[in-house]
């Protein structure tokens, strides 16, 4: 097809010439602005690889007039910080956990650090605000399952329970169906007892002289006579209406029948001295510590 | 035909094809009998199927066919081969509907995790690869190669090159879609991002990507038109560049021949540096050369006005493609990269700006005109629109490299907005208003079944981007700004899961605005399903068209 430019009627300029399935182009020339940003940014480009490290050499590369490196900025970042934190952190270090509490600065200080470390650790199984969630244990009550004071907050938060490591929290409730120790109608039975002691309402038909001597034989040397749980055993308190798995009869079935073994990891590798003091202040704070 | 003509004999092409599907059916069957895991024997077994099938597919086309070759013009017209570009707009709508189906149940699932139903195959992790790849390379892919085999055959007044190589091209792309597709369900993954198909999916994507190279190179060689239409310069390096991303990217060494898994060449920060050089330069030359392509020839056809500057469309085409190749580093701000690469990332990025604008400037200005038609073709619209988004995304991409806006924007949802408004707003518009051009023309229609469904199409649509793109912008901007604010002692204010917590309310606006996305792309399903059954049809006009002159 030949060329020949023709005038577009509508703006007045010139076609190339050129046409392909109908479409033609003009000649229009680029925008001024269009061209003006374009060097622009090209000017802009040229002088920011003057300051900041831009090209590779043969074996290094430029490193611009202002020594710019992302390293030092962290660096700088990071004293920064050391320097909101303050003297503190040290002092943190080196208190004795039960002292803490005596300086209200270093506690402000243990709890605002504790509280970032357990919402970035602890959070996920307790919740944000350490509400629990079933076989979790809500850590805003009084009520502990292995203790609620410092000390053992912080063992607890070192070894774990279950966790594998030597000092970890030990104990097992057993799967009295599993092991075929209790028969169906007789787990039916105590975990209808199990309710009573908490004054929930029990299944109608029950037995409560049997449930009471099912407990009797198989329940109280962990739980205790009373139920009321033992905290060296890790063994929850029946009678304080607080339920790490629920207590529905179903649930209860469940519990004693399988058993039941949850797990908390130890934190004594992952996070460093001073880190698990701050949290187990700011753990010990949230309700219930004793 | 009389039969005293030639006597009819396979071509080279027929026979050789005949000969290499055979023989891979044999061999995909023996590695499945030596396969190491089952999902390399599932797509052993699914590739010596394949195999088998095109081997009698070719052998019914081969008995069916009259004796001669194919005439590349009759009467003095070219004999466009549509049959591909047919093929490749079905399967773009197919895989769009199955994309977007995919991306609502993955935002779905953010929103709500129970949704990943605790199984493998339906997981977050499986399922966000699936929707990627299947509206980028499925969806997208597509319609690239739909509207290149149809504009560079318009656009040349040439049949397509080859006889069999481009339905090899398009059935060829589509195997490979189905193989990374299934992998990504059965856990097949190489792990890097939007390149996670595995060693063997990847070889045969090579493959056809260089019949695709050819045919099209082929075709535009031997073109009638004296110059080469802007469109395909845009394809062309949309083809070419990808091929060398592919290559450049993917250098595995499987761990057996009979196994799914293999191991990238490329180690640590360099294996980082190679990503995102592929993953920034997909989006450069995948989702925006090839787009502009697109843009290039629709937009001028649809208003039926000349383009609105030539020496616009040299430059930006030239300075686009020299610079888009240098911003991937902007990924990897303040990572192990070193300075000076992040300085070239970001600082390309920043000139890429206008060049980008220059695609822009050229499909709006190319309106001028013509723009009481927007009241009266939602088809332009449409198209204008998709130009418009275009034009937001690549002024927000080169904000967002720029390093303290970066140290706010990256890894939160703002970069999840940013991408949806291009893919959705741009990519996604631009090919449905090339679909609603192409179809009635492929299939002889005199128009589209319905213009008020593609009016409900646009608008439905234009509402779910808008409130996906500011549900994320809101969600990403409140992430950054939640992860980076500190207590007056010196403390993270939020633990990550707060910052999890509080976008969980856009996480809902974002499912609600891609739902109203797939409900639009349903529509156009249903448009040109109809367009296509019960569409009245054009006259063709018996004589040749001379050229007006």
């Amino acid at each position: 097809m030949t060329e020949h430019p023709d005038i577009d009627q509508v703006s007045g300029r010139t076609t190339t010439g050129h046409e392909w399935d109908g479409i033609k182009e003009l000649n229009t020339p680029l925008p001024r602005w269009w061209v003006i940003t374009f060097y622009a940014t090209i000017v802009w480009a040229i002088g920011y690889w003057i300051v900041y490290p831009a090209w590779p050499l043969l074996w290094s590369h430029t490193t611009g007039i202002w020594n710019y490196s992302t390293r030092a900025e962290v660096a700088t970042e990071l004293a920064n910080l050391e320097k909101v934190r303050g003297d503190k952190m040290v002092a943190l270090g080196a208190a004795p956990l039960a002292d803490i509490a005596r300086d209200p600065a270093l506690l402000a200080l243990a709890r605002a650090r504790g509280k970032t470390v357990f919402g970035d650790n602890c959070a996920p199984c307790h919740g944000t605000g350490g509400a629990g969630a079933k076989g979790y244990p809500n850590l805003n009550d009084d009520e502990w399952l292995w203790g609620g004071s410092l000390d053992r907050i912080m063992q607890t938060i070192q070894f774990g329970i279950r966790s594998g490591h030597p000092k970890a929290h030990e104990s097992v409730m057993l799967g009295f169906g599993k092991e075929g120790v209790l028969k169906r109608d007789e787990i039916v039975t105590v975990a209808n007892y199990v309710r009573s002691l908490s004054g929930l309402l029990t299944a109608a038909g029950y037995d409560a002289a049997v449930g009471k001597k099912i407990f009797a034989d198989q329940c109280v040397s962990c739980h205790g006579d009373n139920g009321k749980g033992n905290q060296d055993l890790g063994s929850p308190d029946l009678t304080d209406k607080i339920w790490l798995y629920g207590a529905d009869e179903a649930t209860l079935v469940e519990t004693i029948g399988n058993g039941r073994a949850g797990v908390m990891p130890g934190w004594v590798n992952r996070l460093d001295p001073s880190t698990i003091k701050a949290l187990t202040v700011y753990v010990h704070s949230l309700g219930g510590g004793k | 035909m009389t039969p005293s003509q030639t006597a009819k004999s396979m071509t080279h092409g027929e026979a050789g094809l005949v000969l290499v599907f055979a023989l891979s059916a044999l061999l995909c069957l023996f590695a499945a009998a030596k396969a190491l895991d089952s999902a390399f024997a599932f797509h052993a077994l699914l590739s010596s199927a394949a195999s088998l099938a095109a081997v009698i597919v070719i052998a019914n086309r081969y008995f069916a066919r009259p004796a001669g070759v194919t005439p590349q013009e009759i009467n003095g017209r070219p004999n466009y081969n549509m049959g591909p570009v047919k093929f490749a707009a079905v399967m773009s709508v197919v895989w769009g509907i199955a994309g977007f189906t995919v991306g609502l149940v993955i935002a779905l699932q953010l929103a709500w995790p129970a949704l990943n139903l605790d199984l493998p195959w339906t997981s977050f992790g499986r399922l966000r690869p699936l929707h990627t790849s299947a509206v980028i390379f499925a969806f997208g892919g597509n319609v690239l190669i739909a509207t290149s085999f149809y504009v560079v055959q318009k656009t040349c007044r040439a049949r397509l090159a080859g006889d069999l190589a481009p339905w090899f091209v398009v059935v060829g792309y589509n195997y490979f879609i189905l193989v990374a597709g299934t992998g990504y369900l059965l856990g097949v993954t190489q792990s890097k991002e939007y390149a996670e198909p595995e060693w063997y999916a990847d070889l045969w994507l090579t493959i056809v990507w260089v019949a695709y190279l050819l045919v099209f190179l082929v075709t535009i060689i031997k073109r009638k038109e004296p110059h080469i239409f802007v469109a395909n310069w845009f394809y062309l390096a949309f083809i070419v560049t990808i091929a060398v991303l592919h290559l450049g990217n993917n250098p595995a060494l499987p761990v057996s021949v009979f196994g799914s898994k293999s191991y990238i060449a490329w180690g640590g920060v360099q294996d980082a540096m190679f990503q995102w050089w592929y993953g920034h330069n997909a989006v450069g030359f995948f989702l925006t050369a090839g787009f502009l392509a697109i843009m290039y020839y629709f937009i001028p056809k649809r208003a039926e006005r000349p383009i609105y500057s030539y020496r616009l469309s040299i430059i930006h085409f030239w300075a686009l493609i020299f610079l888009y190749i240098w911003a991937g580093p902007h990924h990897l701000h303040y990572t192990a990269l070193p300075d000076w690469a992040q300085t070239l990332g970001m600082t390309f990025s920043i000139m890429l700006w206008m060049p980008s604008w220059g695609g822009m400037i050229n499909g709006l200005m190319t309106l001028s005109g013509a723009w009481d038609k927007l009241r009266t073709d939602p088809v332009l619209r449409m198209l204008v629109v998709s130009v418009a988004f275009y034009g937001m995304s690549t002024f927000e991409g080169p904000m967002m490299s720029i390093k303290v806006v970066n140290s706010l924007s990256h890894y939160t949802d703002w970069t999840i907005g940013h991408v949806h408004s291009g893919a959705l707003g741009w990519v996604g518009f631009v090919s449905f208003g090339a679909l609603y051009c192409m179809v009635p023309w492929l299939w002889d229609r005199k128009g589209l079944y319905s213009l008020k469904l593609v009016n409900w199409h646009f608008w439905v649509s234009t509402i779910g981007i808008v409130l996906y793109i500011s549900a994320m912008w809101v969600s990403g901007i409140l992430q950054g700004l939640m992860w980076r604010a500190y207590t007056s002692l010196g403390f993270l204010e939020y633990s990550f899961i707060e910052t999890v917590e509080a976008m969980h309310p856009f996480y809902i606006i974002r499912a609600a605005g891609g739902a109203l996305f797939l409900i639009g792309a349903l529509i156009m399903a249903y448009n040109l399903w109809m367009t296509v059954r019960v569409g009245e049809a054009e006259v063709q006009s018996p004589v040749a068209l001379q050229p007006a002159e």
